[in-house]
């Protein structure tokens, strides 16, 4: 098939038709974000707008459920006990200079709790959920059976997309969960019986300084995070480009894309609770 | 031309069942489609021929609104599908049957729970009833009831074409689209499939849309063939479709393309080849 191109008459004067083509370019990518930008909150809406309108049956959300809570815990604890470890690893011999080893607990805890369990255990779901439901429903779109799904009357966002992302939504925080949980497990294991800090201090300096506000706080977070994996998973997937390489960067992209807006919800997130927690206690204490 | 809801011009019994009015389609700068008009009665079967890359599968899925239109209506029974909501076209669509070029069976699914698929969703019949109808609906295509719980992955092209013919019947249509439904398989089970086309036709007043470049399946399935012309390779002012007629008009027809297609001939293709050839060194 031939493409329609556009006569450039101004391209013959080099430089100017080279900075135009310039101009042009950076437009043409400016335009594609916006385009992407609308097309992804169109996306959203119209997801959200099944999801509170038509719940899928829970034989169609338990496969998706299982796929992405059940199947994920193993590495999810995997990856909580070592985000522990690693943080005393790296922590112990800065704080046995001031000789405050014993505030170790309170560090692991607080860092696992506020951003290392919710950040890491997302981005290790959106590798292994995100990309795998971009590339299951980037297969679906390639062999047609998205639109053999619409041409029997059923909309494929609702049938989709609907049970992944309220699987993703529910099933992510509870994961968060399991990575916290384990984190505080490997951070206690390495610091108290390898490296032999004192239990009770280690325990009763994180009871002080780590809260329920810090959990619910990460908690708070990975719904987030768990709802960007899932749309932004789901959309790379529906958007795919014919052929096993477009099924390839759909996968990539959902993974890519996740991580980058998760980063930035926990920006967000991140700026929007400390600002509610000194709010709520302004006299709060300091680690140090 | 802006989109219109309705084309209730016409009295309903004179109305076509599908109706194209001036359409075009475009993919970004890429024009596919130019200026379609093209009425289909009620109980007819067409056969849409044409080259690779003439908009054959497009056509077909602006009829069921798989794809908008970027200018021109398409009508279902006097509907605009494009201008409805999803609700409102999930009520249109299963009035369709949709045979894919490569079936698009479910992969997750059994071949029982593909065909079935339709019924759970909008009907309210028992689980036994259900499964009295897929048997019924797979023996309808010559296939036995021990491939039900069997998964897509483990059929041959030709069965899986046949399970998708039995999903796309499933509630009874009223009308058939099929996308090269005899592309990939061997002759005798291209046959076969021609066989079950006419079949449907004969057992309902189904209308039928049949897109293939298999001139053997449109000569025996269709009452009239329209015939599509890439974009790329039209003069100004050249109507796309260069043919609509009757299936023996393609054999006595003067204009050099149709024949050309029919024939099989590679004429000025070939030339276009090896100058691509000896262009590119």
């Amino acid at each position: 098939m031939s493409t329609i191109t556009e006569e450039r008459p101004l391209r013959r004067w080099r430089p100017l038709g080279a900075t135009l083509d310039w101009i042009a370019n950076l437009g043409e990518l400016v335009l594609t974000w916006i385009v992407a930008l609308g097309d992804i909150s169109i996306f959203t809406y119209r997801t959200v707008s099944w999801m509170l309108t038509r719940i899928p049956k829970w034989g169609i959300m338990l496969p998706s459920f299982y796929q992405i809570g059940v199947l994920s815990l193993p590495v999810v604890a995997l990856t909580g006990t070592f985000i522990g470890m690693v943080l005393a690893v790296q922590s112990y011999d800065q704080f046995r200079v001031l000789g405050l080893e014993s505030r170790l607990g309170a560090v692991i805890n607080m860092s696992l709790m506020r951003e290392l369990g919710p950040v890491l255990a997302a981005t290790m779901l959106a590798g292994r959920v995100g990309s795998s439901m971009a590339a299951e429903l980037g297969t679906m779109r390639v062999t047609e059976q998205i639109d053999a799904l619409a041409s029997m009357g059923s909309n494929p966002i609702q049938h989709l997309v609907v049970p992944r992302l309220i699987g993703c939504v529910m099933l992510i925080p509870m994961l968060t969960i399991m990575a916290d949980f384990m984190g505080v497990v490997g951070g206690h294991f390495y610091s108290v019986i390898l490296l032999g800090i004192d239990s009770h201090h280690y325990w009763s300096n994180t009871q002080k300084l780590v809260g329920s506000f810090d959990l619910f706080a990460g908690l708070f977070k990975s719904i987030f995070f768990g709802a960007a994996i899932g749309i932004i998973s789901c959309h790379r997937g529906f958007h795919c480009s014919p052929g096993a390489e477009g099924v390839g960067q759909a996968a990539t992209g959902a993974f890519v894309y996740s991580f980058v807006v998760i980063l930035i919800i926990d920006l967000i997130l991140g700026i929007l609770t400390n600002m509610v927690y000194y709010t709520l206690w302004p006299d709060a204490g300091k680690l140090i | 031309m802006a989109q219109s809801d309705t084309n209730d011009d016409k009295p309903h019994a004179e109305r076509p069942l599908v109706d194209i009015v001036n359409m075009h389609v475009s993919f970004g700068n890429q024009e596919v489609l130019r200026g379609i008009n093209l009425g289909i009665p009620r109980g007819q079967t067409v056969a849409i021929i044409g080259e690779s890359g003439c908009g054959k599968t497009v056509l077909l899925k602006t009829i069921i609104a798989l794809i908008h239109p970027t200018r021109g209506n398409v009508y279902f029974d006097g509907q605009n599908l494009a201008t409805l909501s999803d609700r409102q076209l999930t009520s249109q669509r299963i009035r369709f049957g949709f045979l894919f070029q490569m079936a698009a069976l479910f992969d997750s699914m059994t071949i029982a729970e593909n065909v079935a698929f339709p019924l759970h969703q909008h009907t309210r019949k028992k689980q036994g009833e259900i499964d009295r109808i897929v048997l019924d609906r797979l023996a309808e295509v010559g296939l036995p009831p021990s491939v039900r719980k069997k998964k897509p992955a483990e059929l041959s092209g030709g069965m899986r074409k046949r399970v998708g013919l039995a999903r796309a019947l499933v509630l009874d249509p009223e009308i058939m689209l099929y996308d090269e439904p005899t592309t990939g398989l061997d002759p005798i089970m291209s046959d076969v499939i021609n066989e079950l086309i006419l079949r449907t036709r004969d057992n309902s007043s189904v209308t039928s849309i049949v897109v293939t470049h298999d001139m053997k399946t449109a000569r025996k399935v269709a009452d009239r063939i329209v015939m599509l012309y890439p974009v790329s390779r039209l003069k100004s002012g050249e109507s796309q479709v260069i043919l609509d007629d009757v299936p023996e008009a393609i054999d006595n027809t003067s204009d050099s393309r149709v024949s050309q297609f029919v024939e099989g001939e590679a004429g000025e293709r070939l030339m276009e080849m090896k100058e691509g050839h000896l262009m590119s060194g």
